[in-house]
């Protein structure tokens, strides 16, 4: 494969999450908005908050330590790291292989990273929030994980590439009925690695309920547009993960500059539906109590495992 | 799509709803609910029974014992669990020994124990259906599960139902067909298990009276 070629798509595509991510968050309030009969900011309006915050200078809590300095660039780098090398544009590997493992691996360090840097404040709100995502990201990793290992079964690889190119050249081997399981699961987990509804609420700060809001709090100017933005790009990543791995239609195969073209558009409009149907869906749905969560995340897990069981039962024609 | 690919997706399909409602029953707390799941999941076996008595050559016999299945679980034991719930509206699980996200773990360790355990079971059998045995395996354990775990009767009448849907279609799955007359058996003793909790739960209601907070109104010593 052409080494160049496949840096140039790297980056490339590093780029368009990047631009896109804040837009999604623009579209799903937007949609919010408009559905709750209010009138909304401009689809712009995140990324100016993030520009106006990227002028202002950061403050730092005096008991803070480097992880509190630290965390919000580890945050964005793994971020854009698994935006450049993940499948969304083109079902090709760039870093020879964009495995699942990986790819869930660099996520759950951004989340730690975050966690740490709420402890590491030392304020209440801050130790609350990361015992809380701790809570949850134990339950969502794993679900992460088993919702696309049920479709990587079928494939045979743990490469996410291999999986969404499978996905498009022969969909009848890679999806079963077992596999709706599996989309369902890998839903319930973007939403709850992303803070949104039921399981955190993005748009308020009470302290009783907050998780992600309730770990960031101390951070402010740069830094927290740093946060902002890659919480905006992880939402691109996972929405764009489901879109892919469950509906491979419109990935390039190829690095043909047309191919690559269709490929960007069409997953920029299958973004721009999944955000707005979360932004929907919102309006509709009341945060979960805090102890329900589990039970949701459990479930999630269930599903997933179920899926990937089915994928080892149920593989295969019964008629003799 | 030919009949042998729309025979196996339906088969397919039926298998994982069985598994799904199984852990649906761990899920929800409403006996309403579960007795809802409990319908869905009599309907997923009666279409196992069907499709595989569809592939028998001389198949009369097995498609009576798939419609006395569909009876019995489709239709008599929710009717008298229906009856059960009127005598206690609204009753849910309020103090189940686990809780709904360990016990929902709790399956996902069971179903793969089932998996584990049902593998030498299904290469003995020459069926190729029989590669589906570990999901009538995982029902049995979820079941005796929800038996141990629930405090209601009709929950724990509900694990016992389920225990018995798993038997029920490890039998349909690994063998070449069940007799008429053992699939009776096993029915009516259900239906009679039933009938008794039935009994029980009205003489509960009864001696205890209803339990609704509502009717709670005044200190009594």
């Amino acid at each position: 494969m052409n080494h160049g070629a496949t840096v140039a798509l790297a980056v490339g595509q590093t780029a368009l999450l990047a631009v896109v991510a804040p837009y999604l968050v623009g579209v799903t309030r937007a949609v919010r908005a408009r559905l709750e009969g209010r009138g909304g900011g401009r689809l712009r309006q995140p990324w100016r908050d993030l520009r106006k915050l990227l002028r202002k200078q950061p403050t730092s809590p005096p008991d803070a330590s480097l992880f509190f300095v630290a965390a919000p660039p580890v945050l964005l780098a793994t971020s854009l790291i698994v935006a450049g090398a993940g499948p969304f544009v083109a079902a090709t590997s760039v870093f020879a292989s964009a495995d699942l493992i990986v790819v869930v691996g660099l996520l759950l360090l951004g989340t730690v990273a975050l966690a740490l840097a709420g402890l590491d404040t030392g304020t209440a709100f801050g130790g609350m929030g990361a015992s809380r995502e701790m809570i949850i990201a134990a339950l969502v990793e794993p679900t992460l994980l088993l919702s696309a290992f049920a479709l990587s079964v079928r494939v045979g690889s743990t490469d996410l590439s291999t999986i969404v190119a499978a996905g498009v050249s022969e969909p009848s081997r890679v999806f079963t009925p077992a596999s709706a399981l599996a989309a369902i699961a890998l839903a319930i987990a973007t939403l709850a690695e992303t803070s949104r509804i039921p399981v955190d609420n993005p748009s308020t700060h009470l302290e009783l309920t907050m998780v992600h809001e309730a770990m960031v709090l101390e951070y402010s100017g740069r830094d927290l547009a740093l946060v902002e933005w890659a919480a905006a790009l992880r939402l691109t990543i996972l929405l764009g993960l489901l879109a892919n791995l469950f509906l491979p239609f419109g990935v390039a195969t190829s690095l043909a500059p047309l191919p690559l073209l269709i490929g960007a558009l069409v997953f920029v409009l299958k973004l721009v539906v999944l955000a707005a149907a979360l932004g929907a869906g919102e309006v509709f749905a009341a945060k979960l109590r805090l102890f329900r969560v589990p039970e949701l995340l459990a479930g999630s897990f269930v599903l997933s495992l179920l899926a990937v069981l089915a994928a080892f039962i149920l593989a295969g024609p019964v008629t003799p | 799509m030919t009949a042998d690919q729309l025979f196996d997706l339906a088969f397919n399909l039926s298998c994982g709803l069985l598994l799904l409602t199984a852990v649906g029953t761990l899920w929800r707390r409403e006996v309403s609910a579960l007795i809802t799941i409990l319908v869905v999941q009599g309907i997923a076996l009666t279409a196992i029974a069907m499709l595989l008595a569809s592939r028998q050559e001389d198949g009369a016999e097995a498609v009576w014992v798939a419609a006395g299945v569909g009876l019995v679980k489709v239709v008599i034991i929710p009717l008298l669990l229906l009856r059960v719930q009127r005598l206690v509206p609204g009753a849910r699980e309020t103090r189940p020994l686990a809780n709904v996200a360990s016990s929902l773990l709790a399956a996902a360790v069971l179903s793969l124990l089932a998996y584990a355990a049902a593998r030498p079971l299904a290469q003995v059998s020459t069926l190729p259906t029989a590669r589906a045995t570990p999901i009538g395996l995982a029902l049995v354990l979820i079941g005796f599960f929800l038996a141990a775990t629930r405090q209601r009767a009709v929950s724990q009448i509900v694990g016992v139902l389920l225990v018995d849907n798993g038997i029920a279609a490890i039998a349909f799955l690994a063998t070449d067909g069940v007799p008429l007359i053992v699939e009776l058996g096993v029915s009516v003793d259900l239906v009679l298990a039933v009938l008794v909790l039935q009994v029980l739960t009205a003489r509960l209601v009864q001696t205890f009276g209803p339990t609704d907070l509502d009717d709670l109104r005044e200190l009594r010593d």
